[in-house]
């Protein structure tokens, strides 16, 4: 039996009105992977902040033991003095400075204040090396893909020699392949007894490195399980105090005329002039048909949806939008709205919701005209409006006065959904529409999805988990390096197939 | 609309949204932020009124509060557009000192040939400096919006321009006196219609007391529009189901700013009446205020200052708000610059200078944030009278001009940070 490097004892943790955390109890045993799931709002980042002395200790009550003596965090450097380090879900890194000065940012190589380079350089290749990741370390860390930049904060993490890692959604933002290697890298960790928390998401991940598993909802602990007595379904059981028999809704699709069709689409890089992004793409989607588009990341699907909805990327764009039937000038946001295309981000917090304002503002804001008349707001229409799309979508908060970024994941995915819903447009194209969001939000996502659907929308989903795209889509493209390289009946599909189109594409392409 | 019945399938488990009441306790915290700029604004005024041993209150006294600081507001008002859009305008002092150079020397200093004679008339001189300073912020606003040239340095570069410039135009020499016509904007006072009324006759030994009722009937009839459309707003609200403060509440906030209103309106009225430019001033205030809570237009500025990559892929024209945004502020300094210039009866070379700091001051202690998207109208007002009554009070109580600084410095870092310190208590 291996020693008990961490325990936490009846943490409770409230802020005014709220309990976020009451009586949650973890162990932590040495040189184990252990995940901690929940549902959004669960109370796992809380948790991780009072572990790592964010939340100062006497603003909660419990004890945490770590290597056996009792510990008194005040602030973060605390407890990374004892070898506990996080890497948050939002990448900590700056980005116009290199990998290596990245790596020994605030903890410099240097000796009274002198930076030496050849040891910040030797140092990083070696932390480099231990992550597996071949790059210059005087590269600028925006010149690199994000998942490079997570290794490069695991790098980071490495040099503070480090005894408990925490990760907190590592793979969110990452591709299939990235995912892989990192979880491998755990593992890898694992035989260097380094002991690793990892917060997930996405289960099959963590059914799949994790020796032991616990379970939050509501800010307790619902039970923690051996490796032994994992299953997916007893996660979600425990999640989400039910159990989900089906992960997507039952749908019958009826599906009519070709509503929206792209021919011939070529994109360039929006810095690299000559750097083709996008080649040659023709696609369709028909009413009430929803189509995905599976593939890797940085397979150019963000930069294809962006560069159609009002060429919001690249430069040199070429070919045609139409609309049924019909050749349309798609050339901004205002008039791509204008035409009945909406485009729902990837990326909500930077590119989807005025965090600083509430859902009410948030939702009415792509169809302004739609609540005012000769630019001045009904706002009394702006509350039926923003009260009926928040029943229907079903936001959960105090309001439509509840500011977006005190949302959770979930809710402020489904603020974005209610702004596009409001523009009331024909075609929705929904960029990993549940990245990020936790189980019960998924099924909400996906109902609405349906839905669109049965009102005869065109519906086009880009994501990168395959089970989902296999579960809500009529049809699929498959694209990689910005080609459509498939496409098939979702029928007909499987995620070996939609594997075998990338490698067979990836072959032809080298 | 068939997405009502279609979407319905998403809310078979949700909850429905619940309308509440507020308590009072509860609506007084959700304002606090504009109740506590109000109280502030009431609590120096009394402070300075019994450190000037009641001369802060006199009627000639209030009337040239609103005098001096008319220019600061009108500047404000544009300058809260400009930061809620997440930028600055540095130039701002320097634009109304050219236009008030510019103003001058149409009326007085350049002698027109008799065909073009007519530039010369204080309204054909007007508009023209509006317009002027309209283009001189549109030329900014261009560079800034759609060569994304960070408004920081366009305005820097801005007053140093105009700040020559005006130097240039006026050879170095103050230009005045003005027309009469064109003094008034400052200096003048709305006739009395409705004529005099004499509360105490002129007598030995009695200060007679003599009313400019047209500036009193106007102040009552602001009061009862003012309370018949908030009984009005509120019943709307109440009829749709909507949540509404607590009916104490309401009446005791209508009670408390019609008292405020129909007491400086029995002040302005035992002076000499409502001054010229406080009506201009309440004409823009009102406007600014309907443009910004009411508007689409307002609406959008707000949402490309919360998030610019946002806004922009909501459909929001984010480059063309920019450029109205600062064509807007170049206005309001060129009607600054023109009361300005009225108020001192020339146009001087160092007319203008520092003002933008005030401006930006006043901005600032209203509760607008420093990143963009958030701060109102009625906020950047306050914020400027708080400004100028210290001036005034300070200035009564002879306080050195040092002194004045340091102490407008400190109101101005505490008022961001207690600001700053609720917003984190808040959460």
């Amino acid at each position: 039996m291996t020693k008990t490097i961490l325990e936490m004892r009846g943490i409770t943790k409230t802020f005014p009105g709220v309990k976020a955390l009451s009586d949650v109890n973890l162990d932590v045993r040495e040189a184990e992977i252990h995940a901690i799931v929940g549902e959004n709002g669960a109370g796992k980042s809380t948790l991780m902040k009072v572990l790592s002395g964010v939340y100062p200790v006497g603003s909660y009550d419990g004890k945490i033991i770590f290597q056996g003596e009792e510990q008194h965090f005040k602030t973060i450097a605390d407890s990374e003095a004892k070898g506990i380090v996080i890497i948050h879900q939002e990448l900590a890194l700056v980005p116009l400075l290199s990998i290596a000065e990245n790596i020994f940012l605030g903890n410099e190589q240097a000796r009274a204040g002198i930076i030496d380079w050849d040891a910040t350089r030797d140092g990083a290749r070696k932390l480099l090396s231990m992550v597996g990741l071949s790059e210059n370390p005087d590269t600028l860390v925006t010149n690199i893909g994000v998942g490079k930049q997570q290794l490069v904060e695991i790098a980071k993490a490495l040099s503070k020699e480090v005894k408990l890692l925490i990760l907190d959604e590592p793979t969110a933002s990452l591709s299939e392949k990235d995912s892989a290697a990192l979880l491998e890298l755990l593992t890898e960790f694992r035989k260097q007894s380094i002991t690793s928390i990892l917060i997930s998401h996405k289960l099959n991940e963590v059914s799949k490195v994790a020796d032991r598993i616990t379970v939050i909802r509501d800010g307790r602990t619902i039970e923690t399980m051996n490796k032994d007595q994992i299953s997916e379904d007893r996660i979600i059981t425990s999640m989400v105090g039910r159990s989900l028999e089906d992960r997507y809704p039952a749908r019958t699709p009826q599906i009519g005329e070709t509503v929206f069709e792209v021919k011939n689409w070529t994109v360039y890089h929006s810095q690299h002039r000559d750097r083709k992004v996008i080649s040659n793409i023709d696609l369709h989607v028909r009413q009430g048909e929803v189509v995905g588009i599976a593939g890797l990341m940085g397979s150019g699907r963000t930069e294809f949806a962006m560069s159609v909805f009002g060429r919001s990327y690249g430069q040199r764009i070429s070919g045609e939008v139409l609309l049924h039937g019909k050749k349309v000038d798609v050339s901004t946001v205002e008039k791509a709205v204008a035409r009945g295309i909406a485009y729902a981000t990837e990326d909500r917090k930077t590119y989807g919701l005025n965090l600083i304002d509430h859902i009410k503002h948030n939702t009415t804001i792509a169809n302004l005209k739609g609540i005012a008349r000769i630019g001045v707001i009904d706002d009394l229409h702006e509350m039926d409006v923003a009260n009926e799309y928040r029943t229907k979508t079903n936001i959960r908060s105090s309001s439509v006065y509840q500011v977006t970024g005190n949302l959770s994941g979930g809710n402020q995915q489904k603020v974005v959904l209610s702004k596009w819903l409001f523009a009331n447009p024909d075609v929705l194209i929904l960029d990993e529409p549940t990245r990020g969001i936790d189980v019960g939000a998924k099924y909400e996502i996906y109902t609405i999805i349906k839905n669109l659907a049965a009102q005869g929308k065109a519906v086009l989903v880009i994501s990168s988990e395959m089970p989902e795209l296999l579960g809500i889509t009529d049809r699929l493209y498959v694209m990689n390096e910005g080609r459509i390289v498939g496409e098939m009946p979702t029928v007909e599909a499987s995620q070996e197939k939609i594997m075998r189109a990338i490698v067979r594409a990836e072959g032809k392409a080298s | 609309m068939t997405t009502e019945t279609a979407l319905a399938g998403a809310t078979a488990t949700g909850e429905q949204p619940k309308m509440h009441q507020l308590t009072v306790w509860g609506a007084l915290k959700a304002n606090m932020r504009d109740y506590g700029l109000l109280a502030a604004l009431i609590l120096i005024m009394l402070t300075f009124q019994y450190f000037t041993d009641g001369v802060l209150f006199k009627p000639v006294n209030l009337t040239n509060i609103i005098l001096q600081n008319s220019y600061i507001i009108v500047m404000a008002l544009g300058m809260l557009l400009v930061i809620v859009a997440g930028h600055i305008d540095l130039s701002v002092g320097s634009v109304s000192g050219f236009v008030g150079a510019l103003a001058a020397m149409l009326m007085v200093g350049w002698k027109f040939p008799p065909e073009l004679a007519f530039l010369a008339n204080p309204f054909v001189a007007g508009a023209i400096c509006i317009v002027a300073g309209a283009a001189i912020g549109a030329a900014q606003g261009y560079l800034i919006a759609y060569y994304q040239i960070p408004a920081f340095i366009v305005t820097l570069a801005g007053m140093l321009i105009f700040k020559g410039l005006s130097l240039a135009i006026l050879a170095g020499k103050s230009v005045g006196p003005f027309p009469a016509e064109f003094q008034l904007l400052s200096a003048g006072f709305i006739p009395d219609l409705i004529g005099p009324w004499t509360l105490i006759e002129k007598a030995e030994g009695v200060h007679p007391l003599v009313l400019h009722s047209t500036t009193l009937a106007l102040g009552i009839v602001g009061v009862v529009i003012m309370v018949v459309m908030s009984v009005l707003g509120r019943r709307r609200r109440m009829a749709r189901g909507y949540e509404t403060e607590p009916f104490a509440l309401f009446i005791a906030k209508n009670l408390i700013i019609a008292g405020l209103v129909l007491f400086f309106s029995y002040m302005l009225a035992s002076y000499r009446g409502l001054p010229n430019v406080l009506v201009v001033m309440a004409v823009l205030i009102a406007v600014f205020v309907f443009v910004t809570k009411r508007m689409t237009f307002g609406r959008r500025i707000y949402a490309l200052g919360g998030n610019l990559k946002a806004a922009s892929l909501s459909g929001i024209k984010t480059e063309r708000m920019t450029f109205y945004v600062f064509a807007i502020m170049g206005a309001l300094a060129a009607l600054a610059g023109m009361i300005y210039a009225a108020r001192l009866n020339s146009a001087t070379p160092k007319a203008g200078q520092g003002l933008e700091l005030d401006v930006i001051a006043a901005v600032f202690i209203g509760g607008a944030s420093a990143l963009g998207g958030v701060g109102a109208v009625a906020g950047a007002v306050i914020g400027a009278f708080i400004m100028g009554v210290m001036n005034n009070g300070m200035s009564i109580m002879g306080v050195n001009i040092d002194w004045q600084q340091m102490i407008k410095g400190v109101v101005l870092l505490a008022a961001v940070f207690f600001d700053l310190y609720n917003k984190k208590r808040a959460g």
